[in-house]
C-alpha cells in the first residue's frame, strides 16, 4: 500500500506527495505526458532528443546538473514511447532546490544552439552505440514497422534514423517545448521524508506563477486489428540464429492486460516457466528464449523472442514456440501455475515497494492512466484472472495472422 | 509572491550519515551470521557468501560454473522443481559469481521462509550436477560468448583485465576451449570444498523476527557439517603484462570502445578515499570532467566514466569509453589533456565543494533500505575492514584540499604508463 495526497494548482499541475519519514532522502519525480508516439513522423526521436536539452539550461539557470550535485543530489531521465519522466533524489534537506531547478526548467528552457549541437551528437553517439554497434541491436528498428502500420508506436524512441536527429532545428525545438511541457500535461510526485503542508507551499512557490499555457489534445492514428501473416527476414553480421515473433494486444488500460502479462510469466518468467523448461532444459532448441509485453497505452506488443542452437533449423524453431501457444489456447492452466504467477507477481509488488524511487514512478504512471490508486489495485486484478480469462486471451493473440516475425540470420563467417 | 530565480536556495551540507550495525552470530560449525534487522515489510533478503576457491589456470571455470549451476538439480530435487517452489512462493532465487566470492540470494516473504529455506539447504549441502545440465550450461555459455564477444565493450574489459591481472582468477576471460575443460568430477569436488559452513557468511536484511533466526540457526547450524577439505582461498601472486598497448581492429565498427587504466591499491589502503574524491572529479558522476568535456563539450560519446575497482587481491583504476569511431583519436587525447590537467592545476575550490557534496549526498542516498545498509557492510567486511571505514572516508571528503589532490594526481597517475586497450578503429 503506498499512501500519498493529491492536489492541483491553478495552472493545472498535478501533485501527489507520499510521505516516507524512514529515509532521510526526498525524490522529486515529474512526468511530461509525451512520449515518442506524439512525435510527427518527420522528426522522429525528437521527444527523447528534447530529454537531452532539458539538461541544457533553462532561463534563469545556465546549468541544470551542477547546482543539483551541489546540494548532494543526483537525477535521471528516460523517454518512453508514451511518456517522458525526469527524477531526482536528494537529501531531503535539499528539497528546494530540486523545486528551484524543476520549475525553472517548466517555465522556459535557454534554448541554446550550443547545447542544440552538442546533443545532437551525443544523441546520434548513443544511435550508434545502442542500436547499431550491436549484435541484434537494431532489432526494434525493424520489428516495430511489422507489427505497427499507422500509429505512431512504429518508430522506436531513438528514432527511425540517424537523419532525423541530424536535421532537428532550434525552432523545432521551442515548438516542441511550447506544445508539451507546460504545467497542464505534467504529474509531479514528491516523495520521502517530506509533508504535505511543505509541499504544497513549495509547489504553490515555485510552480504557482508558471502560465498553465495550451492544453495538448491527443488525436493520434490508432492501429487497425491485423488481419495478415507478416514476415520479414535479413542477414546480419550476428554470431547466431535469431528468431522474434510479436503479437499485437491490447494496450494498457483494457482490461485484457492482466491476463496478457500472466501469461508471459508463465510462459517465461524465471526456470519454472514453460519456455524454459520445454525449450531450453528438455527439448534443446534454443540457448535462451524470451516472452514479454510493451505494456504500452495503446495497441501493445505480446514479443517471443529465441536464440537458436547450432542445428537447429528456423522452421524447427518457430514450431517449437507455437506448440507451446497452441497448449495455451488448448489446455487450461493448472491451479497450482496459476497460484504460483499470482504469487510471484504480489511479492514482486511487496518488493518494489522497497525503493523510495520506484514508488515515485509509479505513483506518477498510474496518475497519468488515470488514478495514481489504481497502484494499490493492481495485485488485486492480478488476483481476479481465471484460466478461462488466458485461454480466452490466448486464442484472441496467438493467432498467425495476427503475428509479425522477424529472424536474424547469421551471415556466413568466411 | 517574488521569488528570485536566478539564485539558488539555501542548502545544507550533510552531517550525520548512520550505518545500521549488524547482530552477529557465530555458529558451532563456523559459519559467520550478520543481521540487519529494520524495516516494516513482512520480509527478508538473505545471502549466503562463499569465498571462491584457488584458480587453477587448467580448470578456470569451475568456481563460476559451480555456482551458475547450484540450483541445477539436488538427490531429491530436480532443476525444474527447485524453480517451481521457489516461485510457487513468490520467492527469488539468485546466484551470483563474483571475483572473490560467490553467492546464492533469497529474497523472501517471511511467511514462506518455512518452505524456502529448506530449498537453500538442500542446493548448499546436496547438489549433484546432473551430466545433462552440465551439458546444457556448456552449450547455452558457449553460445552466449559469442554474441558478448562482438560487443567492443566487451572485448576492451577482457583484454584489459588480462593486461591487469595475467593469468589469475581477476585476468581470465573465457574462450570457448575453455568450457570444454569442464568435467563433473571436478565439479563435484570443487562444490564440497567450497560450500561448507566454515567458507560461508550468511548476511540476512529485512524485517528479522525471531523465529526466523530460530528457522535459520536450525537450518544452517549443526545440521550442516564441514567437509574433510577445508576451503583453499588463497590466489596465485599476480603478474601484470609488459606490453602495455592492445589495439584490435573492426573494420566496420562505428564505434570504439576505449578502456585504459592501472593496478593500484584497493579499500584497505589509507589513499583509497582520497583517490576516490579524485576519480569523481575527473571521472566518477554525471558532471565530471571525462564528461563535461568528452560528452557536454565534444560530443564524442553518448558516456565515459571513471572508476575503482577494489577487489581482495589486487585494485584498479581505470577510464572506459565508447566513442565515435572517427574520433577515437581525438577522444584518448582530450582523456590525457584531463589526466594532466590534474597534475598540473589546483581543482577549483567551486568544483570541490561541489565534488564533496555529491559523493556525502550519494552515500546518504545510497543507503535507501536495509538492504543497502548490509551491502555497506560486505564492502567492508570482505575487505577486513571495520566501520571505522566509513568515518575516515567522510573525514576524508570533507577535508581533503586542492593541495592533496594534486600531490595524489602525481604519485599515481602517469598516463604513459597506464595499460591502454582500443578495440575498433584508431
Amino acid at each position: 500500500m503506498v499512501k500519498f495526497n493529491r492536489f492541483t494548482l491553478d495552472n493545472g499541475l498535478r501533485v501527489l506527495v507520499h510521505e516516507d519519514h524512514t529515509t532521510p532522502m526526498a525524490v522529486v519525480n515529474i512526468l511530461y505526458d509525451v512520449g515518442a508516439r506524439d512525435e510527427n513522423p518527420q522528426q522522429t526521436g525528437f521527444a527523447h532528443l528534447f530529454e537531452h536539452l532539458m539538461f541544457g539550461g533553462s532561463v534563469n539557470i545556465p546549468n541544470y546538473d551542477e547546482p543539483l550535485q551541489r546540494v548532494g543530489g543526483e537525477n535521471n531521465a528516460f523517454t518512453s514511447n508514451d511518456i517522458t519522466n525526469y527524477y531526482i533524489t536528494l537529501p531531503s534537506a535539499n528539497l528546494e532546490t530540486a523545486f528551484w531547478l524543476e520549475s525553472d526548467r517548466m517555465l522556459s528552457l535557454a534554448f541554446s544552439k550550443k547545447s542544440l549541437e552538442v546533443q545532437r551528437n551525443v544523441v546520434i553517439e548513443e544511435f550508434k552505440q545502442r542500436y547499431l554497434n550491436q549484435p541484434y541491436g537494431d532489432v526494434w528498428l525493424k520489428l516495430r514497422p511489422l507489427v505497427y502500420k499507422k500509429h505512431p508506436y512504429r518508430w522506436a524512441t531513438i528514432g527511425e534514423s540517424i537523419k532525423h536527429i541530424e536535421d532537428a532545428k532550434i525552432e523545432d525545438v521551442k515548438a516542441f517545448f511550447k506544445k508539451h511541457y507546460n504545467p497542464q500535461n505534467a504529474i509531479m510526485v514528491v516523495g520521502g521524508d517530506v509533508t504535505l503542508e511543505q509541499i504544497k507551499e513549495l509547489s504553490q512557490k515555485w510552480f504557482g506563477t508558471i502560465p498553465a499555457g495550451e492544453k495538448y489534445h491527443r488525436d493520434l492514428p490508432q492501429e487497425p486489428l491485423q488481419h495478415e501473416v507478416r514476415r520479414e527476414t535479413v542477414t546480419a553480421k550476428v554470431p547466431l540464429n535469431d528468431v522474434y515473433i510479436a503479437f499485437q494486444m491490447e494496450g494498457r488500460m483494457d482490461k485484457a492486460y492482466y491476463a496478457n502479462e500472466l501469461m508471459s510469466d508463465i510462459l517465461s518468467r524465471g526456470h519454472s516457466s514453460r519456455l524454459y523448461k520445454a525449450l531450453v532444459k528438455e527439448n534443446q532448441i534454443f540457448s535462451g528464449v524470451h516472452a514479454y509485453i510493451s505494456g504500452s497505452i495503446d495497441t501493445g506488443m505480446f514479443v517471443f523472442e529465441g536464440k537458436l542452437l547450432e542445428n537447429v533449423s528456423i522452421e524447427q524453431a518457430e514450431a517449437a514456440i507455437w506448440e507451446q501457444l497452441e497448449i495455451l489456447k488448448s489446455t487450461d492452466v493448472p491451479a497450482d501455475e496459476m497460484t504460483k504467477v499470482k504469487n510471484k507477481t504480489e511479492s514482486t509488488m511487496i518488493f518494489s515497494e522497497m525503493s523510495l524511487l520506484d514508488k515515485g514512478m509509479n505513483l506518477a504512471w498510474f496518475e497519468l492512466l488515470g488514478d495514481a490508486d489504481l497502484l494499490n489495485h493492481e495485485t488485486e486484478k492480478f488476483l481476479e484472472v481465471t484460466p478461462a480469462d488466458i485461454k480466452e486471451q490466448a486464442n484472441k493473440l496467438f493467432r498467425k495472422d495476427n503475428s509479425s516475425t522477424l529472424i536474424y540470420l547469421a551471415e556466413p563467417v568466411n | 509572491m517574488n521569488i528570485n530565480r536566478k539564485e539558488a536556495p539555501e542548502f545544507r551540507a550533510i552531517d550525520n550519515i548512520t550505518l545500521l550495525h549488524p547482530e552477529h552470530i557465530k555458529l558451532d560449525n563456523g559459519c559467520n551470521i550478520y543481521c540487519f534487522n529494520s524495516g516494516d515489510a513482512e520480509l527478508v533478503r538473505i545471502e549466503w557468501v562463499f569465498g571462491n576457491l584457488r584458480f587453477d589456470p587448467a580448470k578456470p571455470l569451475l568456481n563460476v560454473a559451480v555456482n551458475t549451476m547450484i540450483s541445477d538439480g539436488t538427490k531429491t530435487r530436480t532443476a525444474a522443481q527447485i524453480a517451481d517452489t521457489i516461485d510457487f512462493y513468490g520467492a527469488f532465487l539468485q546466484n551470483e559469481y563474483g571475483y572473490d566470492n560467490s553467492e546464492v540470494t533469497l529474497f523472501s516473504l517471511n511467511k514462506h521462509l518455512p518452505n524456502t529455506l529448506p530449498i537453500i539447504k538442500d542446493i548448499l549441502t546436496n547438489s549433484i550436477f546432473p551430466q545433462k545440465e552440465l551439458e546444457t550450461y556448456v552449450r547455452n555459455q558457449q553460445q552466449k560468448l559469442q554474441v558478448s564477444l562482438q560487443k567492443n565493450d566487451v572485448a576492451a574489459r577482457r583484454s584489459f583485465n588480462k593486461a591487469l591481472y595475467g593469468d589469475t582468477i581477476y585476468g581470465f576471460g573465457a574462450t570457448a576451449d575453455d568450457y570444454k575443460t569442464l568435467r563433473r568430477d571436478d565439479i563435484l569436488a570443487h562444490y564440497s570444498q567450497m560450500y561448507q559452513p566454515s567458507n560461508c557468511t550468511i548476511l540476512i536484511a529485512g524485517k528479522i523476527e525471531q523465529q526466523t533466526l530460530d528457522l535459520l540457526k536450525e537450518t544452517f547450524g549443526a545440521s550442516w557439517e564441514n567437509s574433510a577439505e577445508k576451503a583453499d582461498n588463497s590466489q596465485p601472486t599476480i603478474h601484470s603484462s609488459g606490453e602495455h598497448f592492445y589495439f584490435t581492429e573492426k573494420p566496420d565498427a562505428l564505434q570504439s570502445a576505449i578502456r585504459m587504466g592501472m593496478p593500484l591499491m584497493n579499500r584497505t589502503h589509507p589513499d583509497f578515499p582520497s583517490f576516490q574524491v579524485l576519480n569523481t572529479v575527473l571521472g566518477g558522476y554525471f558532471g565530471s570532467r571525462l564528461m563535461a568535456n568528452i560528452r557536454e563539450d565534444k560530443g564524442y560519446t553518448y558516456g565515459i566514466g571513471s572508476g575503482m575497482s577494489s577487489l581482495k587481491h589486487a585494485g584498479a583504476f581505470f577510464i572506459a569509453t565508447e566513442v565515435g569511431a572517427e574520433v577515437c583519436k581525438a577522444a584518448v587525447s582530450e582523456i590525457e589533456k584531463e589526466i594532466n590537467i590534474l597534475k598540473t592545476e589546483l581543482i577549483p575550490d567551486e568544483e570541490l565543494a561541489l565534488v564533496k557534496n555529491y559523493m556525502l549526498g550519494s552515500l546518504l542516498g545510497s543507503l535507501e533500505n536495509v538492504f543497502s545498509h548490509a551491502d555497506k557492510f560486505k564492502n567492508l567486511y570482505f575487505s577486513g575492514l571495520g566501520y571505522d571505514y566509513y568515518d575516515r572516508y567522510t573525514d576524508t571528503v570533507k577535508t581533503i584540499t586542492s593541495d592533496d589532490l594534486l600531490a595524489l594526481a602525481n604519485k599515481y597517475l602517469h598516463f604513459d604508463n597506464f595499460y591502454k586497450v582500443i578495440v575498433g578503429k584508431y
